[in-house]
């Protein structure tokens, strides 16, 4: 196969559409008769509620209805996506999460009456004319505050405000023991912050319903349509799936915020029945800020132990994970199985244990947001491994190398099996170390630090090794763990009898360029220009079936699926060709659009194959015409990317205030489709993780206010914040799936927030400030006070 | 460089007196006239995708923090989400639908080159704030097309390509100005 496209900076097929203004997305989209709906929230993180007036409200100028928890006292909740039992075997606990709050609050934002009406503004103006008797009651936000004796109750099914506990690893006997063996014990307490994803878009939902088909329609700001259509048909609504068209047209970007399926939107198309007539709502950016599933927000102790040699001997977790008031899609996943399974790292660690306990708090939900339970994972093993270097008096890149598991291919090494259920992939870990050093040119960075600390500058270096869990991911294995759906993913291949291509995926491009990535694959396989490909996705009543994109999973899965089918249709065009060519299908060979008979000249175009297979007229007796395929692809095992990041950093003496010199990303993705677009989810991941280490982070009061709900006061990375960054790859191919790719949306956000706060704590170090940790975001207040 | 809200309102001059004498406005978007009666509160966001159907003009924020919906006012940056449409009342505004002309502007051919898009939500107003820089630097360094763009939030490039498609929007306009 020649390869015109794949492994090229190919430049983006969607972007005109973009730079144009003629995008498309939810907002932008007016249906006849649309109505505007808006909604009444609670002001209180935890409130009775004693009653609803909505007699004023009702009689305000276009007002068409108003709904509140009484009228969807018999409709189901959303429901949680992932099942995790308590250690006993219990189930966790699962609330009900309902459409409007009925009876109590239980956080801030809580909805409690939904208001449609002709126009948005009207819409609101009846909505602040809603009154609503509140009782506050006490509430509570810390997820360690919330299990202690007293706390206020979120639910009365959940005793403790224990949603589950959960244990992974060796047993706790054995890594306790390792521990009080050990040479060096590092123990650190810590909390990785509660992050708002903020994709720019707002959310954004119109449900229709068409009284003569009996047939729904939702617009919605989603990265999953379908999953989206089978969560809210079978388990909140009972209407028909066959009778409901999910589309998530164009979105604004989605860092797994746009995952999750929230209240909102089986609300809006259940009300567009019930008036039938289409309503729109658009999430404000308070209310996103409020209501966008957060991510993060891990209280947690971390202990690594080490014998006389600096080798890991043991590693011991605790973790009270947020989970807020309702158990989002994957909330339950995301402590456990997207963290506690990553533990392992890059290192050879012998024994560990890591145990889990989830909590309901009177906040936001807490959900999976980009790297989800990853970046935890990275964070937690790169700040100990960091900080035990520096207890030691040992260099932090020679005590990450003493322990790192040695290179294996996957292919004709067998994976690495880790203490914690996972088996990695494919390895060269130390690979993409030494190519960030020498990148950074580490020998001459010690010395110019040395240099700066005689003359009171405060440089410093930070150093971090990821390694992710992607490709999500084997349908049996997270079915064993809890999953409630499938994570295969659907490709259909459509070929058009002018040897035009159309595919259809169901994976969902909200900013990742699958129009361009899946259309350079196809074009390649099938030896056909790119223009005559086009990438279909994001509409229920189009393509099959999907489970959507998160996870780093589109190419590894939906990619995989795609070449699934064209296999398929490389196959029947052999045979196809072969009648033709009157030779034997097992004589064929296709290859740069060709398929041609081994050893002979003789051949046939794949333009020819495409229309003898629609105009079949001669024909082989036994196969049907056409040229279409459509497969599932159901990963074997999860696909595991890794790197090394590497931060440079000032800090200033009088102010504390970190200065980004360079951000160093070495990344291994496996093969690679498009350079230019792996770099570019490199950068915006790196961005966010960095955004965490210095700048962002949810805030909330004692009484469960979201204190910093808005851009004046939550603190976004922005353009002057951020220096160019330096990005450098190897390729170690995935041994499991047809293109050996491993996924690049979250690395970047996985690797960098630990190289970040270790170079500041390193540069605290170089002037003599032996700082063991800071909370993050690294505020200037925060560094300046912890060098007091 | 986006003006302050009261130093923008003093740049309305007469203008501004219709905020006060009726809902009738009078805008030349793109190029093309309008007319329209409008509510006093209605915002120039508003306006331009809803009563304009212009919907490249995005909306991000409420609180005039993320710059998606930047447009130009009389050759001006602004956020039409700080700005009412009863202010707009007499002037000329350009969204981004209006920024090519036959051909893709050298901002719009830059973030296609230089892959300074992802989920394409910010960049309308990326695109008309960096054409504010262009107008009146033709060649900004680095750390001038930073400091030109924090007032508009891009969660997806992390800017590093943004930048680079403003550089390679300004040698682009710079080697069409030469002689």
């Amino acid at each position: 196969m020649s390869t015109n496209y794949i492994g090229k900076s190919v430049k983006r097929v969607e972007d005109k559409r973009f730079v144009t203004g003629k995008g498309n997305y939810t907002d932008d989209i007016v249906l006849p008769g649309m109505t505007h709906g808006m909604f009444v929230r609670s002001p209180y993180a935890h409130a009775k509620i004693k009653g609803i007036d909505t007699a004023a409200a009702q009689q305000m100028p276009g007002v068409v209805a108003i709904f509140t928890g009484a009228d969807l006292a018999e409709v189901n909740g959303v429901p949680c996506g992932w099942q995790v039992n308590f250690k006993s075997g219990d189930t966790m606990k699962e609330p009900k999460h309902p459409l409007l709050a009925h009876g109590k609050a239980l956080h801030v934002g809580d909805p409690v009456a939904f208001v449609i009406a002709e126009t948005r503004e009207q819409a609101k103006d009846a909505a602040d004319a809603v009154e609503v008797d509140y009782e506050e009651l006490p509430a509570v936000t810390n997820p360690a505050a919330g299990v202690q004796a007293g706390a206020p109750l979120v639910h009365d099914e959940a005793p403790g405000n224990v949603a589950f506990d959960w244990e992974l690893g060796n047993p706790k006997a054995e890594v306790d023991a390792a521990l009080a063996a050990a040479a060096h014990v590092t123990t650190l307490e810590f909390v990785n912050q509660r992050m708002a994803p903020n994709a720019i878009e707002p959310r954004s939902y119109i449900g229709a319903y068409d009284t003569t088909s009996d047939k729904y329609t939702l617009y919605t700001s989603t990265q999953n349509p379908h999953l989206i259509r089978l969560l809210m048909c079978a388990f909140v609504l009972g209407i028909p799936e066959h009778k409901v068209r999910v589309v998530g047209p164009d979105v604004g970007g989605g860092f797994g915020s746009k995952i999750f399926h929230y209240t909102e939107e089986a609300l809006i198309t259940w009300c567009a029945q019930k008036i039938s007539r289409p309503v729109k709502w658009t999430s404000t950016r308070s209310e996103a800020f409020m209501l966008d599933a957060h991510g993060r927000d891990h209280v947690t102790k971390a202990q690594m132990g080490f014998d006389a040699n600096g080798k890991i001997t043991a590693l011991k977790v605790h973790t009270y994970a947020n989970m807020g008031a309702f158990l989002s899609t994957f909330a339950p996943a995301v402590p456990t199985y997207l963290h506690g399974t990553l533990l392992q790292g890059l290192y050879t660690t012998p024994k560990i244990n890591v145990d889990v306990t989830a909590v309901f708090t009177h906040t936001n939900a807490v959900d999976a947001y980009r790297g989800a339970g990853r970046p935890e994972a990275t964070y937690l093993l790169e700040r100990l491994i960091d900080l035990s270097a520096l207890e030691m008096g040992v260099d932090p890149v020679e005590l990450r190398l003493k322990n790192l598991i040695p290179p294996f291919d996957g292919v004709t090494q067998p994976g690495y099996q880790t203490q914690v259920a996972l088996q990695y992939d494919s390895g060269n870990y130390q690979g993409v170390i030494e190519k960030g050093l020498a990148m950074l040119g580490y020998a001459d960075f010690r010395k110019a630090q040395k240099e700066a600390a005689e003359s009171g500058k405060l440089l410093g270096v930070g150093f971090s090794t990821y390694i992710e869990a992607c490709g999500i991911a084997p349908s049996a294995v997270v079915g064993s763990l809890g999953a409630r759906a499938g994570l295969y993913e659907v490709g259909q291949v459509r070929v058009q009898p002018t040897g035009k291509v159309s595919v259809f995926t169901g994976a969902h491009s909200h900013g990742q360029g699958h129009e361009t990535t899946f259309a350079q694959v196809v074009a390649d396989k099938l030896g056909i220009p790119m223009e005559d490909v086009d990438i279909v996705h994001g509409d229920s009543d189009t393509v099959a079936f999907g489970m959507g994109t998160y996870g780093s999973r589109s190419l590894a899965v939906g990619g995989s699926a795609i070449i699934k089918s064209i296999d398929k249709i490389v196959e029947k065009g052999k045979k196809i060709a072969a009648h033709k060519l009157e030779a034997a299908p097992g004589d064929m060979e296709f290859a740069n659009g060709k398929f041609t008979v081994k050893g002979t000249d003789k051949s046939l175009s794949f333009g020819d194959i495409a229309l003898t297979a629609y105009v079949p007229h001669v024909y082989p007796a036994d196969l049907e015409p056409g040229l279409d395929f459509s497969s599932f692809y159901d990963p074997t095992n999860f696909t595991y990317p890794f790197g090394c990041h590497i931060a440079v950093v000032e800090v200033e003496q009088e102010t504390g205030k970190v200065a980004l010199k360079r951000f160093i990303a070495v990344d291994d993705v496996g093969n690679v489709i498009n350079p230019m677009i792996v770099d570019g989810q490199i950068h915006g991941g790196v961005a966010q993780g960095i955004g965490q280490a210095l700048f962002e982070g949810v805030e909330y009061d004692e009484n469960g206010q979201m204190t910093n709900a808005s851009y004046m006061d939550y603190c976004m990375p922005r353009a002057d914040d951020l220096p160019m960054f330096e990005t450098g790859s190897q390729v170690t191919p995935c041994p499991h799936n047809p293109l050996g790719v491993k996924g690049a949306g979250e690395a970047g956000c996985i690797g960098s927030t630990p190289a970040v706060v270790n170079a500041v704590i390193d540069a605290l170090w170089s002037g003599g400030h032996k700082v063991r940790d800071i909370l993050m975001p690294l505020t200037p207040e925060r560094v300046w006070t912890a060098m007091q | 460089m986006h003006l302050e809200y009261r130093e923008f309102l003093g740049t309305l001059g007469s203008n501004s007196n219709s905020v006060y004498m009726g809902n009738k406005i009078h805008v030349k978007v793109n190029g093309k006239d309008h007319q329209h009666e409008v509510e006093p509160r209605l915002l120039l966001v508003h306006y331009l995708r809803d009563t304009l159907r212009l919907t490249g003009t995005h909306i991000g924020c409420d609180t005039s923090g993320c710059g998606a919906c930047t447009v130009h006012m009389d050759g001006q940056a602004v956020k039409s989400c700080t700005v009412l449409a009863v202010q707009a009342d007499g002037a000329s505004i350009t969204t981004i639908e209006g920024m090519a002309n036959g051909q893709l502007h050298p901002l719009q051919e830059g973030f296609h080159q230089m892959h300074g898009l992802q989920c394409g939500f910010c960049t309308p107003g990326m695109i008309m704030t960096a054409a504010d820089l262009l107008s009146r630097n033709s060649n900004p360094s680095e750390g001038e097309i930073r400091h030109a763009l924090e007032g508009n939030i891009c969660r997806c490039t992390g800017y590093h390509n943004i930048v680079k498609s403003v550089q390679y929007a300004a040698e682009k306009i710079n080697k069409e100005v030469a002689p």
